[in-house]
């Protein structure tokens, strides 16, 4: 697992590049670090690494107290960083075997995990390659194979899909949900908005340094949209005329065919809701959620962390 | 141990690799070892002849010496080309970084890169040099000795260290090629003067004197391996901008180390000062062993060894009484030749060489000077006993007056350049090489502005206005 507490660094003794970061994530869980270029997130996954000290605070990952034990740290960690970082004139089983060696694995071991880990991408027919040869979808599962060549139990993934066809992405994404189902404790640095929604238990926002939002999805939404929408669709126009809301139910816009309602808590309200409509002989069609991307979580956020005003 | 070498050894093993698979550096090296020998060997055989011809024995005699030296350095020049693209190379490329993320020592990292950096271009330097021995060896001149060819090759692998060391203290500043490859020129040309000193050392011709050559490299080599090895860390590597130079911010640095937290010069002189000297506790013990060690032994060796060179009959010691006693009549008159003020200058250029020296050889070449002044002043006594003066009343008359303040400046002076030199060659956490640089440089210039040259500007008056007399006094019948 992996916990910080008023994490933070500072480069030349004047700039905060994190400042007082707190996480918790547990085994089997995948926390995304969303942020812009310069925000703070490779600091931070550097300190997690141990391969920077912490200026403030503290971090254990693994069970291990990054300050005190960086050797098991980095043992007991499988990263992806942010630039592939492979040697080019390496083949594919070259490379893998190197790392295995560097974390200590018997020849056997690291047969096996090479095979495995080439097979698993999709690179076994290209494992005697050089990888300087390699397409950039290709040197991105290399390198993403070289992270968990150990069989790590944290993960820190750094842009894991960047560069990758939607087939390899999706590959990789399937394969960061079984580490996840095998109780790893994961956190991906991301700019794709999608991803990190599709895979994260845990979403963190940061902005110069300073986590802004910390929480579950829907947690998020509701801090920074407010409360879920529902939208009931009817067969034909009707109008509904005044009705009387229950209470945790606002009506937010009308149109003939439809109404948008903010409800604060649908497992109670949304019963009595529909209840309403159909005892008023409403052509229901449907009542269902009004779908809100983490997008426009994150948008909005970094448009008032930014001082500026945000257009959905 | 084993462990310890076997990780060394994995890094190393990758970068031969590595090497091996990139022809740009395969290539030119090949040609270079196959190529030169054949050329320095048409060079040597017109060189015999034109020797020959117009006479030129002595150059004769120790031609293929230089040559093999000269042959043997320049495949070295790639040792520069593969310690830089292993390095700063790595790190431009962003290989560096799984590597920084793994559990290897910084050490493993570092040694197996030297190691490297090494062993690749001294095969090839090497075998150049076996080249052209089997190519000299059908030509009628004379071959060089065993222990000849043993010290140049000695001399051949302590370059190699040198390049490969410095090298490393200059890839860990850099984090482009571009940037190391401009960096580079503070090795080429210093090699190239230790070069051209090597060179004259053989035609000197004296092998033994090449042993001192092979021990100063061999000491500045190790100076700057274990510099390199303290400032390769993970920290250092990945988390400052060091290709930027940001003067505004070494400026306060440097203020706020050298003012300290006083208020005042009475405060400055009297808090931050102290806290400088109990600094310079250590170095100022090492300096004054130093002098005491060096004094003794110089003057020793003066008076034991002085006159089996010099017949010193008595009427030598007469002539050299009587050149004496007329130097001490023109003493009057020495401040007009050499006034205060030009002693005051002269001793205080002294002291910045001997840190700009200092600072180039990690304090070695400053305590050198330095260790030579001591040395000075006790053969002078040695030679003052051997006429016949009594060296105890020299050293009060003629040397402690003004000794009392010039002595204590320099050994401050010399204490603070050793400090300045030993921090640099020691792992300073949370500091990059600049800062330490840069914050030795602070402390180094608290001694030399509020201590040396306050106690040089007393010295230089002493000098001139109180030793003659002093000197007169304690020698009137001269």
């Amino acid at each position: 697992m992996i916990e910080t507490n008023d994490l933070s660094k500072q480069f030349n003794n004047d700039f905060w590049a994190v400042d007082g970061v707190t996480l918790d994530v547990q085994p089997g869980q995948i926390l995304a670090l969303l942020g812009q270029n310069g925000a703070g997130k490779t600091t931070t996954v550097r300190m997690l690494t141990a391969l920077l000290s912490p200026t403030r605070g503290w971090a254990r990952v693994a069970g291990y107290d990054v300050t005190r034990s960086p050797q098991e740290i980095r043992s007991a960690v499988g990263v992806l960083t942010e630039q592939h970082g492979l040697y080019m004139r390496m083949t594919g089983i070259e490379y893998l075997d190197f790392f295995g060696k560097v974390y200590g694995l018997s020849p056997g071991t690291r047969k096996m995990r090479s095979e495995y880990l080439l097979e698993y991408f999709g690179l076994a027919e290209a494992a005697k390659r050089r990888s300087g040869e390699y397409s950039k979808g290709m040197k991105q599962k290399l390198a993403l194979a070289r992270a968990l060549i150990h069989d790590p139990s944290v993960l820190l993934l750094d842009e894991p899909t960047s560069a990758m066809d939607p087939e390899s992405s999706r590959l990789v994404r399937d394969e960061i949900d079984r580490l996840r189902s095998s109780q790893r404790t994961i956190i991906i640095c991301t700019h794709n908005l999608a991803e990190a929604e599709a895979l994260a238990d845990h979403i963190a926002i940061i902005y110069r340094g300073r986590i802004l939002l910390n929480g579950t999805l829907d947690e998020l939404k509701r801090a920074v949209l407010g409360p879920v929408e529902f939208e009931a669709k009817f067969a034909e126009a009707f109008d509904v005329g005044e009705m009387d809301l229950p209470e945790g139910a606002t009506l937010l816009s009308r149109s003939a065919t439809s109404l948008r309602f903010q409800i604060e808590a649908p497992q109670v309200v949304n019963p009595i809701l529909v209840h309403a409509l159909t005892s008023r002989s409403a052509p229901l069609v449907s009542f269902q959620e009004v779908p809100r991307k983490l997008e426009q979580v994150y948008l909005k956020t970094m448009a008032a962390a930014q001082g500026v005003s945000y257009a959905a | 141990m084993r462990r310890d070498l076997e990780a060394i050894w994995m890094v190393a093993r990758r970068e031969f690799l590595d090497q091996f698979r990139d022809w740009r550096i395969v290539v030119p090296m090949l040609l270079l070892v196959t190529l030169f020998p054949f050329i320095a060997d048409d060079t040597t055989r017109q060189a015999v002849n034109f020797m020959n011809r117009f006479g030129g024995s002595l150059i004769l005699d120790h031609l293929v010496p230089f040559v093999v030296l000269v042959i043997g350095f320049f495949p070295l020049s790639f040792t520069l080309v593969v310690a830089l693209e292993s390095f700063v190379g790595e790190k431009e490329r962003g290989t560096i970084e799984p590597l920084l993320s793994s559990p290897l020592e910084d050490s493993h990292m570092y040694l197996g890169k030297l190691l490297v950096g090494i062993i690749t271009p001294l095969v090839f330097s090497y075998g150049s040099i076996a080249i052209y021995l089997v190519l000299i060896s059908r030509r009628p001149i004379e071959f060089p000795s065993v222990y000849m060819l043993a010290l140049i090759l000695l001399l051949t692998f302590a370059h190699a260290v040198l390049m490969v060391s410095s090298a490393i203290v200059i890839s860990v500043q850099a984090t482009t090629i571009r940037a190391a490859n401009l960096l580079a020129s503070f090795v080429v040309v210093p090699v190239a003067f230790l070069l051209q000193g090597e060179t004259m050392l053989i035609f000197w011709g004296n092998e033994d004197v090449l042993w001192y050559a092979i021990a100063a490299v061999t000491l500045l080599s190790g100076l700057l391996v274990r510099l390199g090895l303290s400032h390769f860390r993970r920290e250092y590597l990945l988390g400052r901008e060091i290709d930027t130079l940001n003067f505004k911010l070494m400026w306060r640095k440097f203020k706020n180390r050298f003012v300290g937290e006083a208020h005042s010069l009475l405060e400055w002189y009297t808090k931050e000062i102290l806290i400088t000297f109990r600094q310079l506790k250590r170095p100022l013990m090492i300096v004054t062993g130093l002098a005491l060690i060096t004094g003794i032994v110089s003057y020793m060796w003066v008076v034991s060894n002085l006159p089996v060179y010099v017949n010193l009959t008595p009427e030598i010691k007469d002539e050299i009484r009587a050149q004496l006693s007329e130097n001490i009549t023109r003493l009057n008159t020495l401040g007009e030749v050499l006034p205060a003020h030009l002693i005051f200058f002269i001793n205080a250029r002294v002291t910045v060489v001997s840190l700009l020296l200092g600072l180039v050889s990690f304090g070695t070449l400053g305590v050198t000077i330095f260790i030579g002044n001591m040395g000075l002043i006790g053969g002078v006594l040695g030679a003052a006993e051997l006429v016949g003066y009594s060296p105890l009343l020299t050293f009060a008359a003629g040397i402690l007056p003004h000794g009392i303040f010039e002595l204590t400046a320099v050994f401050l002076a010399t204490a603070a350049m050793l400090r300045v030199g030993a921090q640099l060659v020691t792992p300073q956490p949370e500091k990059s090489l600049g800062e330490t640089l840069l914050l030795s440089l602070a402390d180094w210039t608290r001694v030399f502005l509020g201590l040396v040259l306050p106690l040089l500007a007393v010295a230089s008056l002493v000098e001139i206005y109180v030793t003659p007399a002093l000197i007169k006094l304690a020698f009137p019948y001269l």
